[in-house]
């Protein structure tokens, strides 16, 4: 290991990337409302996304599509390729996340994960939609 | 090279992002920021050569992710409640140490990995040369990328198409399941005279 300043540079994307995926989690962890909490599951999912694909930067390479002229450095493909797999998959899940958002709403006339179960604690199943939610809605 | 400006601009605009998502309290702005994310992290996925990710993270990630949330939006109320005064930074002290610890044991694990672009890296010595020097004489498709996702990992790709078909129908019987919800809660509504419970 040398001098601290060149670790740095050398895994500085991966410092910031994991200060991101950190950040997400804050998000997911911290934050009551629904919408927000997926909002930073998906910054987080994409901060992942950043670290897969800066283990696969080659120094001096370029994007792996074969050119003619032999012998050209390519970046790992394997990484894009898993990645790619993963962002498909990201947006299915956003997708599920965001119907069982909807049909907490539907529910519980609310997307606060507090209220939601202390209305739960309350009485135990589903209440309408209070009246200053449905205000909101209007909007 | 990972050390050159545009890396660190681009990382830096996404710390940023980052931030506003955290400090935004309108949900519409933070679906907005939570697309420029995607595009921005798009631009840095062109800049590590990772081009055909790139595309599919702008398309995916930052356009039809965008799209499904602000589809769900038009439909949930539009702002975050605020929270009690009195809990202030009690609230989020938890969720704060939970990520300053796990980010330091990321990072200090992180310090330790290959420098980034290091080509004796153990990430590009294993499978990874063979898919490129074999794939152009083997399959004569020029974007190895491809030929690895349809055709060395083509069961892969097919436990991929698994997946969003499962969560295609989930997401089916969830918003089906709510429409019968809302069905009975307008006939309870009806029954009960309660008035208000019945817009959906």
């Amino acid at each position: 290991m040398s001098a601290p300043v060149s670790v740095i540079l050398d895994s500085w994307n991966y410092l910031v990337v994991i200060c991101l995926m950190m950040g997400g989690l804050f998000i997911v962890i911290s934050q009551n409302n629904l919408v927000k909490k997926l909002v930073g599951l998906a910054i987080f999912q994409t901060s992942v996304f950043l670290f897969y694909i800066s283990v696969g930067k080659m120094a001096g390479g370029t994007a792996p599509i074969l050119m003619k002229s032999g012998d050209a450095a390519y970046s790992n493909p394997l990484p894009h390729v898993l990645i790619l797999t993963a962002i498909v998959v990201g947006v299915a899940t956003t997708a599920l996340g965001l119907a069982l958002v909807l049909r907490i709403n539907a529910a519980f006339g609310s997307i606060e994960d507090d209220e939601v179960l202390a209305m739960k604690a309350a009485d135990g199943e589903p209440r309408g939609r209070r009246g200053e939610d449905d205000a909101e809605d209007q909007q | 090279m990972a050390g050159s400006l545009t890396n660190i601009l681009l990382l830096a605009l996404l710390v940023f992002i980052l931030v506003l998502v955290i400090r935004t309290r309108r949900l519409f702005p933070v679906v907005v920021l939570a697309g420029a994310y995607s595009l921005v992290s798009a631009a840095m996925f062109v800049n590590l050569d990772a081009v055909d990710v790139a595309f599919t993270e702008a398309a995916v990630g930052a356009g039809i992710s965008t799209v499904l949330f602000l589809a769900a939006m038009a439909y949930l109320p539009g702002t975050e409640k605020e929270p009690p005064e009195a809990r202030g930074l009690l609230h989020i002290l938890p969720a704060l140490i939970v990520c300053v610890v796990g980010g330091a044991l990321l990072i200090l694990a992180a310090v330790e990995l290959p420098a980034i672009g290091d080509p004796n890296a153990p990430a590009h010595v294993h499978v990874a040369p063979r898919y490129l020097e074999e794939s152009g004489s083997i399959l004569h498709i020029p974007n190895v990328v491809t030929t690895v996702l349809a055709s060395y990992r083509g069961f892969d790709t097919f436990g991929e198409t698994v997946v969003v078909f499962t969560a295609g129908l989930g997401v089916l019987v969830l918003l089906a399941g709510r429409t019968r919800t809302a069905l009975r809660r307008r006939k309870d509504a009806d029954d009960a005279d309660t008035g208000e419970g019945s817009d959906a």
